[in-house]
């Protein structure tokens, strides 16, 4: 993916002087080897997941320590240039898409995980820890970190914090602002601080909260003391199929509505639930017109108390099948079929647009129904699998780019599945974030006072808008960030 | 902008109102906290904020309430349909136990008061009613007003309505008590207990689930020391403190004979004497200040607290 490109670039490419005094200066601070403005890797770090293009980077620097971040963006300052953070680039609202020809500071040689604090129930790593990796590495002592996106296997933890990034099972756990402790941030000044603490309460303003979700607006995380979860020792796995998806959506809002936080719920519809059978054989049944994965965990007895009062839920809403798998290899399969389902999506058509709204979960139903009346009216194939436990949608629009006018159609479709969402009381994205992708619609959810006070924030930490400029707030509402956009030096990198 | 988004709530429009645009102003809660973070200063006026449930979906497990609803309140109208928040229960109020921000001694079962908030409606320095979060449990869109609020201590706006995250009233909650055993020992042969606490001789744990589950925890108890059944935790020593899990499992950090109650696992200890103040690091505090001066650039909103001083 992303990443291993990037790694056989990092490798590979033979960099040209470029006379300028940024660069020169960068390279002084680091390496040569760890500062890149060869036209590949500029142009393979001015794209992430998402379908943007548009983006433009300057130099891109991989630095190993915090003292290096630091002179990355002291540099920066003095050569009135802008910075953008990133992690393994699997971003899918172009929240890493640098903007203004920007220092694109690459965190993924900083992925050490330092220290495991059982006493404190923490552990405190470095931003370019892949997510996966960290689970792995906490597996022998008997925890898990809890946020589980589906591209945990690439996507960094310093990108799940700029995220705020969720899963599957941050449906009972809470997504990633849950389970950050403390950070230390590089400020947009320059300054090393750290914000948070293992203590419970700690004072000031809750700026730690505050960072988390920020999408690399507000400094560059460079340490994160992390939540460590113990894991349960009794799991319960369900699989119910379901004729039509609307029964699906309804036992997912009963089974809340009935008292019940599963650690899960996820739904795939009919095609997804196709092309995942297709790929890895997860034994979903092809048939039904949604699956539903339900998932509870804790102790023995109350596991299957839960169990079967969701079973139970899903028989009362016509589920034709209720499967409780027999095995932790049974379960594990099932899993896997989930969170390779966007990989699965490539043999369908070569491009996707993974959408990302947020629904009260007694509305998806209808939204889902809304969402297939899109799907026909122009004529694009839409896929549905989600968290559905949180109202979670993530409509996925599959497509072939070299079709004549599609990505028109597609952006169109995408729209209206915004505007289901938000009439429905829902809100713009759940885990993907604004980044480039929803800036025009934050004036939808958000009144200019809204706007307002958002920007205030960012401005506390960043007043002169060098950090990740021109992402998540619209532009008319934050006009530093389109001074130091406009403030590019013209005769580089253009 | 939608014009629905625009908030036309005549109760909150008033309330906009009486904060107005000018002079000192304090919104005031159940005053149990009063004292926290400073003298006040500038004699402000003090203004209560609006009252009332003002829609409830169990079924979404979220409920919009006014801020100057008391806990009291709105637990006793949640527990008809089996829940409950993670906001502490002391006779204060909602705007006021988010305004503090201070977890429940039994935060581990209920959760964090942070991480409860998912939308806030507040009035600003300018007598404009702000929003920010959304009605859904989960949310990424735009910059988390909602986590800065909480701890404020009211010095970035008036917190007018709220949607908090509910949680279901667990089927069976019992509190068990025995005497010379290890607190933190007792906490790790446990799966997530909702309190563990210890006053140095005795230990006191809340379990809370279904209650075969509830019962096999009770008997692991029973392999650690003779634990029985009590009513509820013991009386809280007046201070808090704030420390890191491990710190507080090894309270006091010095020899002496300060009463205590630590909450092992959480990191909250209540003390017969004061916290030392805890100092921040000088570039957070100008964080700090740049974030008050943005949100109240003529120092209005309750003058003299600091919220970096609780
Ligand atoms: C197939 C696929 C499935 C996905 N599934 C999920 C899912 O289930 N749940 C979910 O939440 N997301 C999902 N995502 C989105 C994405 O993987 C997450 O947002 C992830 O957390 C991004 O991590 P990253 O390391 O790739 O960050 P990047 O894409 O590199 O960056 C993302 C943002 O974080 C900022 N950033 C990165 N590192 C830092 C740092 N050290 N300091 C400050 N800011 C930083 C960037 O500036 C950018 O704004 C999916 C993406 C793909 C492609
Ligand atoms: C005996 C006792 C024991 C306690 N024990 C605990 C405990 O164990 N755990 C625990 O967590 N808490 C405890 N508390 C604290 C207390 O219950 C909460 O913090 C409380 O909810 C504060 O609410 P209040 O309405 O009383 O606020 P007040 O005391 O009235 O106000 C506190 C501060 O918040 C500001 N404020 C109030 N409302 C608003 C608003 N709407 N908008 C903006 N600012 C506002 C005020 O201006 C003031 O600065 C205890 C209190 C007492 C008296």
């Amino acid at each position: 993916m992303v990443l291993s490109k990037l790694r056989e670039l990092a490798g590979g490419s033979k960099d040209e002087s470029s006379g300028d005094p940024f660069v020169d200066a960068l390279r002084n601070a680091l390496s040569a080897d760890r500062v890149k403005y060869d036209g590949a890797h500029r142009s393979l770090h001015s794209h992430d997941a998402s379908v943007f293009d548009g983006g433009n980077s300057g130099p891109v620097v991989y630095p190993e320590t915090t003292a290096e971040v630091q002179a990355v963006v002291c540099l920066a300052n003095e050569h009135q240039r802008n910075v953008v953070p990133r992690g393994a680039g699997t971003g899918l609202a172009g929240g890493a898409i640098p903007l203004g020809v920007p220092v694109v500071v690459a965190v993924t040689k900083m992925n050490a995980i330092l220290e495991v604090d059982e006493a404190n129930s923490i552990a405190w790593v470095e931003p370019g820890v892949i997510n996966l990796d960290l689970t792995r590495h906490l597996a022998p002592l008997g925890y898990h970190f809890a946020p589980d996106p589906s591209s945990q296997q690439v996507c960094t933890v310093g990108g799940n914090v700029a995220n705020n990034s969720g899963g599957p099972h941050c449906l009972a756990y809470g997504v990633t602002n849950a389970h950050v402790m403390a950070m230390e941030i590089v400020l947009p000044s320059g300054d090393a601080v750290m914000l948070g603490g293992l203590d419970a309460e700690p004072q000031g303003f809750d700026l730690r909260g505050v960072f988390v979700g920020s999408e690399g607006t507000l400094g560059i995380v460079t340490k994160i003391a992390v939540r460590i979860t113990k894991n349960r020792p009794a799991v319960r796995t369900l699989l119910m199929a379901f004729d039509d998806v609307r029964d699906a959506a309804n036992t997912v809002s009963d089974v809340i509505a009935d008292g019940i936080v599963p650690a899960a719920m996820e739904v795939m519809d009919k095609a997804i639930t196709a092309a995942v059978e297709n790929y890895v054989g997860a034994g979903y049944p092809t048939d039904a017109a949604a699956v539903l994965l339900a998932e509870v965990d804790g102790l023995d007895s109350g596991v299957d108390i839960d169990a079967d009062r969701i079973a139970e839920i899903g028989r009362a809403n016509n589920a034709t099948d209720v499967r409780l798998a027999g095995s932790d290899e049974e379960r594990m399969l099932l899993w896997k079929g989930r969170k390779t389902a966007f990989g699965a999506v490539a043999q369908i058509a070569p491009d996707y647009y993974l959408h990302d709204t947020v629904v009260p979960r007694s509305a998806l139903a209808d939204v889902l129904d809304q969402i297939y009346a899109i799907s026909d009216k122009y004529e694009l194939l839409i896929m549905n699998v989600f968290h559905a436990g949180d109202g979670n949608l993530h409509p996925l629009i599959v497509f072939d780019g070299r079709d004549e006018g599609v990505l028109d159609r597609v952006h169109a479709a995408g729209g209206e599945i915004i505007t289901a969402s938000l009439d429905a009381g829902g809100v713009l994205s759940g885990e993907h974030g604004i980044g480039v992708e929803k800036q025009k619609y934050m004036d939808r959810m958000f009144t200019d006072d809204d706007l307002d006070h958002q920007n205030r924030l960012r401005q506390a930490f960043d007043p002169g808008c060098r950090t990740n400029p021109g992402k998540v707030i619209p532009s008319g509402h934050s006009c530093a960030d389109i001074q130091s956009l406009r403030s590019v030096p013209k005769e580089v990198w253009g | 902008m939608s014009a629905t988004l625009t908030v036309d709530d005549p109760t909150l429009l008033g309330f906009a109102e009486e904060v107005g645009e000018t002079g000192p102003v304090a919104i005031v809660g159940g005053q149990t906290r009063w004292d926290i973070g400073g003298e006040s200063a500038g004699e402000p006026r003090l203004l209560r904020a609006p009252e009332g449930i003002v829609d409830y979906k169990p079924e979404e497990m979220t409920v919009q309430v006014r801020a100057g609803t008391t806990v009291a309140d709105l637990h006793v109208a949640l527990a008809e349909k089996g829940q409950r928040t993670a906001l502490p229960d002391r006779g204060g109020t909602v705007g006021g136990a988010l305004a503090v921000g201070e977890n429940d001694i039994r935060a581990l079962g209920r959760g964090r008061v942070r991480e409860s908030l998912l939308q806030v409606r507040y009035v600003s320095a300018e007598g404009r009613i702000v929003s920010s979060g959304g009605p859904t449990v989960k949310n990424v869109s735009g910059f988390d007003l909602p986590r800065l609020m909480v701890g404020s201590l009211g010095t970035l706006g008036c917190i007018a309505e709220v949607i908090l995250r509910t949680n279901p009233i667990p089927a069976v909650s019992r509190w068990l008590h025995a005497d010379r055993v290890d607190a933190g020992t007792t906490f790790d042969g446990l799966l997530h207990p909702s309190a563990v606490l210890t006053d140095g001789s005795g230990t006191w744990v809340q379990l809370e689930g279904h209650g075969a589950d509830v019962d096999q925890q009770a008997s692991i108890l029973q392999t650690l020391g003779s634990f029985t059944e009590v009513d509820g935790p013991p009386v809280l020593p007046e201070h808090r403190w704030s420390l890191s899990p491990s710190e507080a499992g090894a309270f006091p950090a010095s020899d002496g004979d300060l009463a205590f109650v630590a909450a092992i696992g959480l990191g909250l200890v209540f003390a017969d004497a004061p916290q030392p103040l805890r100092r921040l690091d000088p570039a957070v505090t100008l964080i700090n200040e740049r974030m008050k001066q943005n949100f109240d650039p003529t120092g209005r909103l309750n003058p003299g607290r600091d919220a970096g001083r609780k």
